[in-house]
């Protein structure tokens, strides 16, 4: 049992490290690192506990990711950060405007990470993050520009590839999702891709259930139940359970005054069952705000039969928060601490599940991603 | 190989060690950008992408022309700026 928890936040002007006890009770706050620098993801190596990447660009400067073995003491910057191939001039070319995700590969390949950028675009680095080659399988699919549509299918700051997935039993087995696009599936480490969208709404197109061209926001895998799959889509909340390739909408079963649009999603560690997630106003123009102004977070503890309001703490009036799709996360104590960041530079923690919650960080820049680790 | 002197900006010197000015050696801009990468490791890709294009909030300067490709050429004794636009945020 690890005797505190690291909360990684990255936001729109830095990364800040926030060191806690194992009660939770008060966060110490480092930073911040790469002032005024765009930081998308800071992720820490789960196998190794000291490799720690962040996502970076600036408002001028492109995109690159560097990498620390100290918690921030010391940077080195990725010698080859993840481009695309470069095409002849006059031909259409994609260029890495942001790597939006970091994931540490699997166990057994304890040196590999994978990138997912904006616009979609799918890395891998061998080296722990020192240089970066393209998944030709996906970046080069032939139907790579028909699943991801043109940049008006993206989201307002470019369309993303995300929620890159390792099956713990099998390093061959990856899943990602791209917004636009959906998730999609390879069985051979990323040489083949296949959609794998079968039951989840696209209501913005004149078939609501296409092959591909949904909007996944976040897909989750259960790490200790890996045939099991979560995702906060654009049009709803869903669980898949294999073999059988099928979304299911468990978010039908939310109250229909709340909806079930939103953009992060978060899994309990050890309980395959429990899920927990952010709503937000879809309706209308879709402000993507807290509900009536009354933010809350919502659980499930029977794998989204049905789900409770969990708002103790939290602004009970007049609150119109945004949490991004990587602001929300859990650590591995027991009982499990959520977290989650807004777009207003609020920190939200809770040492219970749920069931309370307390502000650990006003004033932060935009929060773009929290991360929490075992320290 | 042209020698020309490279002016830089403030969100630069992270990389060339605080020095707002070099000397570097090229017939392109992308060429004397690769050749400051060398001393400066990193600095090539954070101002031109790998489509050899400036980058969309990047201005680099040849003389008084504004150069928004790699292949754009350089002479000696040419001065090369590389500034951010006014954008970014």
């Amino acid at each position: 049992m690890a005797d505190g928890v690291l909360l990684l936040v990255a936001t729109r002007k830095g990364a800040f490290l926030l060191r806690g006890d194992a009660g939770r009770a008060g966060f110490r706050i480092e930073g911040p690192h790469f002032l005024g620098h765009v930081i998308h993801h800071a992720v820490l190596d789960p196998r190794d506990r000291r490799t720690l990447l962040v996502a970076a660009r600036t408002g001028h400067l492109g995109p690159t990711v560097f990498r620390s073995h100290d918690f921030g003491a010391t940077w080195q910057e990725a010698a080859h950060p993840p481009q695309f191939a470069r095409v002849p001039m006059g031909t259409p070319a994609r260029a890495v405007d942001h790597v939006f995700w970091l994931t540490p590969g699997h166990a057994a390949e304890p040196d590999v990470w994978y990138a997912g950028t904006s616009p979609q675009g799918l890395f891998r680095s061998e080296d722990g993050g020192r240089t970066w080659a393209g998944v030709a399988g996906l970046n080069d699919h032939p139907q790579l520009a028909a699943w991801t549509g043109g940049e008006q299918d993206g989201t307002p700051d470019g369309p993303k590839l995300h929620s890159v997935l390792i099956d713990p039993r099998d390093k061959r087995r990856m899943y990602v999702g791209m917004s636009g696009g959906g998730v999609f599936v390879s069985d051979d480490q990323g040489a083949q891709w296949r959609p794998f969208n079968r039951g989840s709404r696209a209501d913005f197109f004149p078939d609501p259930y296409p092959e591909y061209g949904q909007d996944p926001h976040r897909v989750a895998l259960h790490p200790l139940l890996p045939d099991r799959l979560y995702q906060q889509n654009h049009c709803g909340i869903y669980r898949m359970d294999l073999p059988c390739e099928e979304w299911i909408r468990i978010g039908a079963a939310m109250p229909a005054e709340i909806g079930d649009i939103g953009l992060p999603l978060a899994l309990h560690p050890r309980d395959p069952d429990t899920a927990w997630v952010i709503p937000m106003d879809g309706s209308s123009v879709w402000p993507r705000v807290s509900p009536g102004g009354r933010p809350a977070v919502y659980a499930t503890r029977d794998a989204g039969a049905t789900w409770q309001r969990q708002d103790a703490g939290l602004p009970r009036e007049q609150a119109w928060l945004t949490v991004k799709r990587q602001a929300f996360c859990t650590d591995a104590l027991a009982p499990v601490g959520l977290y989650f960041g807004t777009t207003s530079g609020a920190l939200w923690a809770s040492a219970d599940e749920g069931a309370a919650w307390h502000c650990i960080a006003r004033d932060l820049p935009e929060i773009y991603a929290v991360e929490a680790a075992a320290a | 190989m042209s020698v020309v002197q490279v002016r830089l900006a403030a969100l630069l010197h992270g990389y060339t060690g605080g020095r707002s000015q070099l000397p570097a050696e090229g017939e392109t801009l992308g060429e004397v950008l690769a050749d400051l990468d060398r001393r400066c490791p990193g600095l090539r890709f954070r101002v031109i992408d790998e489509q050899e294009r400036v980058r969309r909030h990047m201005r680099c300067f040849i003389n008084d022309a504004d150069a928004r490709h790699a292949a754009a050429p350089v002479a000696a004794g040419d001065e090369v700026f590389i500034v951010g636009a006014l954008s970014g945020g």
